[in-house]
């Protein structure tokens, strides 16, 4: 335990010592989320249509620009070697690593995404549930980038792949996230979609560390 | 590709529990090619081994594998009896490896990247005679980015001994370091087979690292 908020502390105060790296990918979803009422007409019933769909997707695009980071950077100059050999195990650390990703690229979306909302028109009374969802599907979202930057890490400027790798899996999360969303601006329950949501972040907290260390330890080879 | 060559000093193992790392038959493929087959040795209590040959015959690659980062094509490579690529993460402490790259954050200051690996590894050793001892006192808050490549590796070198390691895996510890640096590391690989740990290490200067070599081995 004491090794893993290690790892999480060195990895934020490093994310925060590169905070270009951090800004971009949040500066990219806003701004991606705010072409679209510039490119669809202004009416607010034809936004508010829109809103929901773009706003996960942008948000899925931009957390793809923080994933080749996550390893790759350790790799490179040998801290994984280090932590590979370190006595912590190594499903442990990757877990940290997540969380630290996490809370630089997945909380902030949570905060920006209902401003954003409200520049779609979506009702206020959606806000909350957007927040929920979002809050649900960031993480597993964090996960798959994991999984993704762990398999591409020994390949030379594996940054393109990686999307073309996480991007695909990220579906069931656009698929329940926008149903959320969507039944929560016409005023309906929204709990069914939240809860598979859930349940994948459970699937994808529990298991992808593994699957990560294990990809991490081949690519050392 | 030629056979290794092992010269050692066998009969020092006489009793078979003192043996702690013991290479057994290894073979080891890179791709398609074989970088040697065969390799035996064993290494016991303040034996340093060195690991000689020229460029790309597989140096770093038996380090690798003895540092259980790498899987040898066939045979095995124990510490203390477990395949080294297989010790539970508990008994990882017991071996400390320094590769080509140094494993610090160029954005940390020095002395986070030394209180990290010394929380990471639950070090005693403490950090400020080290530093002075490194020749950087007075560095601690520089970046490590700010730092000329021979202080990086001092750096590193730094890390490596905050951990509580018997077997030290030193990959080239002499690059980019000055004379100073170079006594340094010799030095302290007498103190550390002096009280009965171990080391192996690939150099192309052997003459200037130890004269304590038990055996070396010729790739």
């Amino acid at each position: 335990m004491k090794a893993f908020s290690l790892i999480v502390a060195r990895d934020l105060r490093l994310a925060f010592r590169r905070w270009s790296a951090l800004a971009t990918p949040l500066i990219f979803f806003v701004i991606v989320a705010s072409l679209f009422p510039l490119a669809l007409s202004p009416d607010s019933s034809q936004l508010r249509d829109a809103g929901t769909g773009v706003l996960w997707v942008s948000a899925l695009l931009s957390s793809l620009l923080a994933l080749d980071g996550l390893f790759r950077a350790d790799t490179e100059d040998g801290s994984m070697e280090q932590l590979v050999l370190s006595p912590v195990p190594l499903g442990v650390i990757v877990l940290a690593k997540i969380l630290a990703h996490w809370i630089v690229s997945g909380a902030p979306l949570i905060v920006l995404a209902p401003l954003l909302a409200l520049s779609f028109y979506l009702p206020t009374e959606a806000l909350p549930t957007l927040i929920i969802a979002l809050s649900l599907a960031t993480p597993t979202l964090s996960v798959l980038a994991a999984i993704g930057a762990s398999l591409t890490v020994s390949l030379r400027g594996g940054g393109a792949i990686i999307g073309l790798l996480v991007l695909p899996l990220t579906s069931p999360l656009l698929i329940f996230g926008t149903r959320a969303t969507d039944l929560a601006v016409h005023g309906e329950a929204t709990a069914g979609p939240l809860y598979l949501l859930a349940a994948l972040a459970v699937m994808a907290v529990s298991l992808g560390p593994l699957a990560t260390a294990a990809a991490l330890k081949v690519g050392l080879e | 590709m030629s056979a290794p060559f092992a010269v050692g000093t066998g009969f020092l193992l006489s009793a078979d529990s003192a043996i702690c790392l013991t290479a057994a038959s290894l073979d080891i493929w890179r791709g398609e090619r074989c970088l040697f087959t065969g390799l035996s040795f064993e290494l016991g209590p303040g034996q340093v081994a060195i690991v000689t040959g020229p460029n790309g015959t597989g140096k770093t690659t038996l380090l690798r594998v003895l540092a259980g980062l790498a899987m040898p094509t066939s045979g095995t490579a124990m510490w203390r009896g477990t395949p080294i690529h297989r010790l539970p993460p508990e008994r990882r402490t017991s071996v400390a490896y320094q590769g080509h790259m140094d494993g610090l954050k160029k954005e940390l200051t020095v002395l986070e990247n030394l209180t990290f690996y010394r929380a990471l590894w639950a070090g005693k050793e403490e950090i400020a005679p080290l530093m002075a001892e490194l020749g950087l006192s007075g560095l601690e808050q520089r970046q490590v980015r700010h730092l000329s490549a021979g202080q990086r590796r001092r750096v590193a070198l730094g890390c490596m001994r905050l951990r509580p390691a018997t077997l030290w895996i030193l990959d080239e510890p002499l690059t980019n370091l000055d004379t100073g640096g170079a006594e340094l590391v010799s030095q302290w690989l007498e103190t550390h087979t002096t009280a009965g740990g171990m080391a192996v290490v690939a150099t192309h200067q052997p003459e200037r690292l130890t004269r304590r070599v038990s055996l070396e081995i010729e790739l």
